[in-house]
């Protein structure tokens, strides 16, 4: 079986062989004159505040922890997605259906209770908060130089 | 000359080994976690070499896909990451050759003690079946598997809720 993945293998290599050779032309093309405003990081002109490295806000977490059990969903169903066709031509295609069916809909219960608890929203809504329930689409923002700083991804 | 099957496990083993060696090392956390994904692609790789595919497959799908943005976003959630000193200390070395000593006995028992098939299996595609049994022998445990992931995914959330409401706070 492991001719098989010679491709994955090839795909590989090409991937890695492609990125080094081009690195490696540019570097023997370009004319070399580095200086500090080169290697400043590129904010669509904007001069970088503070480091790239900075507590993330924790809304990033819940929404990859969802993910990461559907993630694990999609592992379990696809090898029974695989061999669906042949339970049908069985004639027991309603049961697997419905085993599916069962499967999804336990955790879906889990996304319904996600949902429901707002851990979904964006921006929560803390009790005795009054900025939870304001709106914070573009156009209400603080003006420019804040609105600079904010849109670093989270809003710590 | 080796074979080509002992040439892509060593290939295999070097790059899962200096893989988890720069995870063990660097001093810097955030290359640690991004060295894990040599050391998941290396496994994933290690898996083909033992058909199984499958098994490589969600290798790749869940622990590169997904269980390594979250330890990039649990590291990014960490306070202070930026002094490398608080974010990745070196701890007693004593204590370090203690504990590794430890699992190489224990794995190295489990190793020699097993009785491994001694012929190798003709290599044959998995995912067919697995499906054929999550939907017959094993459909109890296939259907208790999501609930185990329900009961994850609601506690996991709540722990989260909590950082959440303290960064809302902060704000």
């Amino acid at each position: 079986m492991l001719m098989a993945y010679a491709s994955v293998a090839a795909f590989f290599l090409v991937a890695i062989g492609f990125l080094l050779g081009s690195l490696l032309f540019g570097r023997l093309l370009r004319p070399n004159n580095m200086y500090a405003g080169k290697v400043e990081t590129y904010e669509c002109g904007e001069a970088p505040v503070g480091p790239a490295w900075f507590n993330f806000n924790p809304r990033f977490y819940i929404i990859a922890l969802v993910y990461i059990i559907f993630d694990v969903e999609i592992a379990f169903i696809y090898p029974v997605a695989a061999v669906f066709k042949r339970w049908v031509d069985q004639g027991s295609g309603l049961f697997a259906l419905i085993e599916i069916f069962l499967f999804v809909a336990i955790l879906m219960l889990g996304f319904v209770y996600v949902w429901a608890k707002g851990d979904l929203d964006w921006i929560r809504a803390i009790k005795g908060d009054p900025r939870g329930a304001q709106d914070v689409s573009s156009r209400s923002r603080a003006p420019a130089g804040q609105a600079a700083v904010a849109d670093g991804g989270a809003e710590s | 000359m080796p074979s080509l099957s002992a040439l892509v496990f060593l290939g295999l083993a070097a790059l899962t080994l200096g893989s988890a060696g720069f995870v063990a090392f660097s001093r810097n956390i955030i290359h640690s976690a991004l060295a894990l994904l040599g050391t998941f692609l290396g496994i994933a790789g290690l898996y083909v070499t033992l058909s199984a595919d499958f098994l490589a497959a969600t290798q790749v799908l869940v622990y590169v896909g997904g269980t390594l943005v979250l330890i990039l976003f649990a590291v990014m959630l960490t306070s202070r990451i930026a002094e490398m000193k608080v974010s990745n200390p070196r701890g007693r070395p004593v204590v370090a050759f203690v504990l590794v000593t430890a699992v190489l006995l224990v794995l190295g028992r489990v190793a020699t003690r097993t009785p491994w098939p001694a012929e190798a299996r003709p290599a044959m595609p998995s995912t067919a079946k697995l499906g054929h049994a999550f939907l017959g022998e094993y459909l109890l445990p296939f259907e208790l598997g999501s609930i185990v992931l329900l009961g994850a995914m609601i506690g996991a959330v709540v722990l989260a809720r909590r950082a959440v409401r303290r960064a809302g706070e902060k704000e």
